[in-house]
């Protein structure tokens, strides 16, 4: 007789947007999987049409509340791409900053409120919050601490509105910004106990040998500029991106699947996929950090990306704190800009991974199209690839055990569903 | 050091119908010009809400709730301070970390405030667009009544 399982998550929990898993398996074979977003699409590309290119880093910035910078700095860089524009000096630093402190939010909050929680055996943080207060308290202190550096650069920490095409609309306040300074050296000291704490977690079995896809930068860790390379030797230029990756539509998802250009091969971009590419640049202490954690120069199993979110948290607030140091009142807060015609693309490394912007400009510069390609997109066939391996290597489980490690390979991804529709209810059926 | 003064804090989406519930109850307040409280709208993410109520000695929440066990417009009360506050009753905000999570968090790492309370109105709509659904709007001048005893509707 066959034996069949139907194992379903209706709707995931501790993931950001709506999504659901469906597995079906017959006589120990996975004979179907589905990975589903069925939040609603929101069309923001068209949207922007007939904006005026000024108006692109606010609208995009709405796309997401956990990670507006991606946003708001790829529709600028995009804009400023196509308008004949570069921003340079201590502008760029500030966006760096900025920038940084979307990591030490994004990445924290995912680690300790939504993640850990999987490693530990608890069904949510809440529960983790009694056992390990002091962990969870001090978690809360580093977001914190990513919020105020958005605060004081952007304005406000969700959807920032000191960004612009160019730069900022006013300069921030030499002392606020070097008021930053002492909690980021509490930041940097308390990221690395934290990323040696979630390195002593037990990790799931699997492994994979990921087309790591990410930016590279001649001198640093790239978060805001670079070029596009790939573990598998691709390097490029922004602007030839869409050359290079596509998206494909299937029925099972409002999101589109990222996939490299020349067929359906999935990819990763991430944490890992920046870790993979760029180790040597991480800073000294991130580099011995990671080591003391228990992570190799490449990481090929998924479940340890907490491991490098956490180092990534470490080098975001040593250059975070390098960058307040070095920061004077500005002479200029923007370039000025002429609009005109033109095609310009931008691309910045979100905490979840590269966010692409594409756009086409009339004389006026209102916006003819737009096309934005989020991480979590591009990751979602990549997500699907991991779970079928993951399902295989772990059907002698119970269903709900089994329910349980999928839902945390799918957060192995931080995936933000939300951006991407444009997430999870598991089924499991086994015959 | 404590702030004193109370703190309203309307949670919710505008844009997810009876989720505005609490933005809409803010708008009222605000245009009231009320001098002896603090009113703050918020989407409702878990530790923007905790950072919110830092310091402070009263905080009253005001949100949109799905209980499946009243009818739309009907009020549910907690106090806070003495009641664990039930998961999957809010109208959840994204990485389902919202209002009961922040309280029930906070209550561990003992950072809750001394006299926290939640309004939640029953929804009854929570599908994407604006506007309140009839018996949810209605509601808006019962909540400003318990919230101000010396309200009087125009």
């Amino acid at each position: 007789m066959s034996k069949k399982r139907i194992i379903k998550v209706d709707a995931l929990a501790r993931v950001e947007g709506e999504g659901a898993l469906y597995l079906r398996v017959k006589d120990n074979k996975i004979k179907d999987l589905k990975f589903r977003i069925y939040e609603p699409p929101r069309f923001f590309e068209a949207l922007l049409q007939g904006r005026i290119y000024s108006d692109a880093p606010d609208i995009t910035a709405r796309i997401c509340g956990i990670c507006p910078m991606a946003y708001i700095m790829g529709a600028s860089h995009a804009m400023e791409d196509s308008l004949g524009v570069q921003v340079t000096g201590a502008l760029r630093d500030l966006r760096r900053l900025a920038y940084c402190g979307e990591w030490i939010e994004s990445h924290v909050l995912h680690v300790f409120l939504l993640h850990a929680p999987d490693f530990l055996g608890y069904q949510d943080s809440i529960q983790l919050s009694k056992d390990h207060p002091e962990v969870v308290k001090k978690a809360l202190n580093l977001k914190k601490i990513g919020n105020k550096i958005i605060e004081v650069i952007g304005g406000r920490a969700i959807h920032p509105v000191n960004l612009a095409v160019g730069g900022f609309h006013g300069a921030p306040k030499k002392k606020e910004v070097k008021g930053l300074a002492e909690g980021l050296k509490w930041g940097i000291e308390t990221s690395r106990e934290l990323a040696l704490l979630v390195g002593s977690f037990t990790f799931p079995d699997y492994t994979y040998d990921y087309t790591s896809v990410s930016m590279r930068h001649a001198d640093e860790y790239a978060i805001t500029e670079g070029n596009i390379i790939s573990s598998r030797g691709l390097d490029i230029p922004i602007s030839e991106f869409e050359n290079h990756f596509d998206e494909e539509h299937v029925a099972h998802s409002n999101a589109l699947h990222g996939v490299m250009g020349d067929g359906s091969k999935p990819y990763l971009t991430g944490p890992i996929a920046r870790y993979n590419n760029n180790f040597n640049q991480l800073s000294p202490l991130a580099k011995e950090t990671a080591k003391a954690a228990g992570l190799e120069k490449t990481v090929n199993n998924p479940f340890k990306s907490i491991v490098v979110r956490m180092v990534e948290t470490l080098y975001a607030f040593e250059e975070a704190l390098r960058l307040v140091e070095a920061y004077e009142t500005l002479e200029a807060a923007h370039i000025e800009i002429t609009p005109k015609a033109g095609r310009g693309t931008g691309c910045t490394e979100a905490p979840r991974g590269i966010c692409y912007h594409r756009y086409e400009l009339d004389e006026e510069g209102r916006i003819e199209t737009a096309r934005i390609m989020p991480p979590t997109s591009q990751n979602q066939k990549q997500i699907e690839r991991d779970l079928w391996g993951v399902v295989e290597g772990h059907l002698h489980l119970p269903d709900e055990d089994l329910k349980w490690v999928c839902e945390q390979a799918i957060r192995n991804y931080d995936p933000c569903i939300s951006c991407a529709t444009h997430f999870l209810k598991l089924t499991v059926d086994r015959d | 050091m404590t702030n004193k003064r109370p703190l309203i804090l309307c949670v919710g989406n505008r844009l997810r119908r009876d989720d505005g519930f609490g933005p809409v109850v803010a708008d009222e307040l605000r245009s009231l010009e009320i001098s002896d409280m603090d009113i703050e709208e918020s989407w409702g993410e878990g530790t923007k809400l905790m950072q919110a109520w830092e310091g402070r000695s009263h905080v009253i929440i005001v949100d949109a709730a799905h209980s499946g066990t009243a009818e739309p417009g009907v009020f549910h009360y907690f106090n806070a301070t003495e009641t664990e506050i039930p998961r999957d009753f809010f109208r959840y905000t994204t990485h389902r970390f919202g209002v009961a999570e922040a309280v029930e968090l906070a209550r561990n790492l003992k950072a809750l405030p001394p006299q926290v309370e939640i309004y939640a109105v029953e929804g009854e709509d929570f599908g994407n667009g604006e506007g309140l659904t009839l018996r949810v709007e209605q509601a808006v001048e019962g909540i400003l009544k318990r919230l101000l005893p010396n309200y009087k509707p125009d």
